[in-house]
């Protein structure tokens, strides 16, 4: 019945492209929307935005950049950490070598960089699919990890060799580095994470986003109702690797605040891709939800023993953790295969039609 | 082009059967056929040894139904292919809208006016039926990527046009009642609907139909017989057709190209195919 779009007409197609064509939707959104930026800065303790409201957000972007390359253009890559990892060091490298620059500014242009490292890694895609491209793939993992790590100019030839986040300041707030606090960075990291979902939404539902799931569904029919199969593949490789090079900005600058190369290796990877897969591949929402589930969960496992008074060690809990989220997620793929976002799908085509069944 | 200078390569009977007269000709049922709009010139596809499609030639015009007939492995769908630019001729020119066409890749064909629908339906899975439609309409955008973002501007215009040729081409086929359903939950025949309609919303200057009816039972084998007909009729489409049932091609068809182990065995309206001797003994079978 909350659900009910009966007497909902539309009456232009304008109105029927709308980004939420069902009211419930809308309203379900601006409460969400909300929360994130009224409510849960006004309660989040300092502990709540390193483990969970910061990291979600950004675990949530580097997903969504893999689900445009996965889910919508059908292309499996095992490479987003690399490709993260090109955002942050490029990042770094533009703040130390123009300390003048907007540091908002400098994460979003970083993602320029991994954009055009992942078009060139991108380029087999052309001739391979499936898992010998995700082979490929790993190759630009394995590549760039190296490359981090032997490239001094990078991390400024320091003895470390990591990077460490220097202070940045806009417009006379820290954003970034151990000087800035935490509700700045989640309200800049909250913003961008926004404004990159929207453009998200926009490009995988416009013409493009049709061109990439039509690659997906079946190459051979898309080429022949026209689609240049190249461009849509390479497209969806400089698309997706831009919103990973700009949430691995995010992840280094503002939560991490320093990275070693292998920050950046292959088990990142696996947990953005896991965050898609269990999530929903081919959907926005699913990131969000996935990342809830994969970065969230475990935390409030960690903390509930002691919350409710129960004396574990914290070792136990650990290995509980490892397996309650474990099983969670094989219980998850069993009853929806296709995600958290398929999950949600269906149970709103219930809502909007019950109390009947059809 | 209509010369003849280039054709010294024909036979006497191809050319009559080709080029009956290069101002078109008047159908049974009285429509007018205009000139030639794509012409197949001693085409010849090898894989390896085999040889698929031998030396064949034949034209289509502007406004008619033509089909491709033959027995299993005749070539018809490897013909097809040709057209739609998936195979490459070994030998032979293919000349569309009077200019020889070079080789080139099958998107590039589908943006000059070839459209297809395909034996075994090739709709996108994923998406839903306006979607598919939708994908038809690809070639006619060209917003730039920031537009698209931003959803404005050229985006949002081009968006709104197209989706009106659309529903256009949803209302002409009668499935406006499935235009949210996600296609994998169609029925066979709704799909080669759905199909049909990506292909027109393209509103290609030839549509390639590749056996539109395989495995309909009679009703939507009439019905789908109607809707070839009526989009001939309303949009003037020109149509190239391979199909089984020889009942439905005799019926539609203004001229039949009969195929048989890669080569030319007929070439004419319905009515003279029928007649023909090669063509009797291609699927009748010959008395050894």
């Amino acid at each position: 019945m909350l659900y009910r779009t009966a007497g909902q007409f539309k009456t232009s197609y304008q109105a029927d492209q709308a980004l939420f064509p069902v009211r419930q939707d809308a309203f379900l959104l601006a409460v969400i929307l909300a929360f994130a930026w009224v409510i849960f800065p006004l309660m989040a303790s300092e502990f709540a935005y390193q483990t969970l409201l910061i990291p979600i957000l950004i675990y949530s972007l580097a997903a969504l950049g893999l689900n445009i390359l996965t889910g919508y253009a059908g292309q499996l890559s095992l490479g987003t950490a690399a490709f993260m990892g090109v955002g942050a060091y490029a990042c770094y490298k533009l703040v130390t070598l123009m300390p003048w620059l907007n540091p908002v500014v400098a994460i979003l242009f970083s993602g320029v960089f991994s954009a055009g490292v992942g078009v060139a890694f991108g380029i087999p895609s052309l001739r391979i699919k499936g898992f010998y491209l995700a082979i490929a793939t790993l190759a630009a993992q394995f590549f760039l990890v190296w490359l981090f790590e032997k490239w001094g100019w990078l991390y400024n030839y320091n003895a470390s060799g990591a990077i460490q986040v220097p202070n940045l300041e806009m417009f006379g707030v820290y954003v970034a580095g151990p000087q800035a606090s935490s509700v700045t960075q989640y309200y800049v990291v909250l913003a961008i994470v926004t404004l990159m979902t929207l453009l998200c939404i926009n490009l995988t539902r416009g013409n493009l986003g049709r061109t990439w799931k039509a690659t997906r569904d079946m190459d051979i029919a898309a080429e022949l109702i026209g689609i240049n199969l190249m461009r849509s593949k390479l497209t969806a490789f400089a698309v997706s690797s831009y919103v990973v090079g700009v949430a691995g900005a995010l992840f280094v600058f503002m939560w991490r605040g320093a990275a070693e190369p292998n920050l950046f290796d292959i088990p990142l990877s696996f947990r953005i891709l896991f965050i898609a897969i269990i999530g929903g591949l081919g959907s926005v929402l699913g990131n969000y939800l996935g990342a809830i589930l994969i970065v969230g969960l475990p935390v409030v496992l960690n903390t509930l023993p002691e919350a409710l008074g129960i004396p574990i060690s914290s070792a136990t809990v650990e290995h509980l953790n490892i397996m309650i989220v474990g099983s969670l997620i094989i219980f998850f793929l069993i009853i929806e295969p296709h995600g958290l976002a398929r999950l949600w799908a269906l149970i709103r085509e219930k809502l909007i039609i019950w109390p009947f069944p059809h | 082009m209509m010369d003849g200078t280039e054709q010294t390569h024909w036979t006497k009977d191809e050319r009559q059967a080709a080029v009956k007269d290069s101002e078109g000709y008047v159908t049974a049922d009285g429509r007018q056929i205009g000139g030639v709009l794509m012409e197949l010139r001693n085409i010849t596809l090898r894989f390896g040894g085999v040889v698929a499609i031998k030396d064949i030639s034949f034209d289509i015009r502007e406004g008619e139904i033509r089909a491709i007939i033959g027995p299993n492995g005749a070539g018809k769908s490897s013909m097809l292919n040709i057209i739609s630019g998936f195979y490459t001729p070994s030998e032979g020119e293919l000349w569309y809208k009077g200019s020889k066409r070079p080789p080139m890749k099958p998107y590039e064909v589908a943006r000059m006016g070839v459209a297809r629908t395909f034996q075994n339906i090739a709709l996108f899975e994923g998406m839903s039926v306006l979607d598919n439609v939708m994908t038809g309409r690809l070639t006619h955008m060209k917003a730039g990527i920031a537009s698209q973002a931003l959803w404005w501007g050229k985006a949002r215009d081009e968006e709104i046009a197209n989706r009106e040729v659309v529903e256009k081409v949803i209302d002409f086929l009668e499935i406006q009642s499935i235009r949210k359903t996600p296609v994998g939950r169609l029925p066979y025949g709704l799909k080669k609907r759905v199909e049909l309609a990506r292909a027109l919303a393209a509103e290609p200057s030839i549509l390639l139909l590749d056996e539109p009816m395989a495995g309909m039972n009679v009703e939507e084998k009439e019905d789908m017989s109607r809707f070839i007909l009526d989009v001939n009729d309303e949009f003037g489409t020109t149509i190239c057709l391979i199909e089984h049932d020889m009942g439905v091609v005799m019926d539609l068809s203004d001229r039949v190209v009969v195929m048989d182990y890669g080569k030319k065995i007929g070439d004419g309206p319905p009515d003279e195919v029928r007649q023909n001797q090669d063509v009797i003994d291609a699927y009748l079978g010959v008395a050894h």
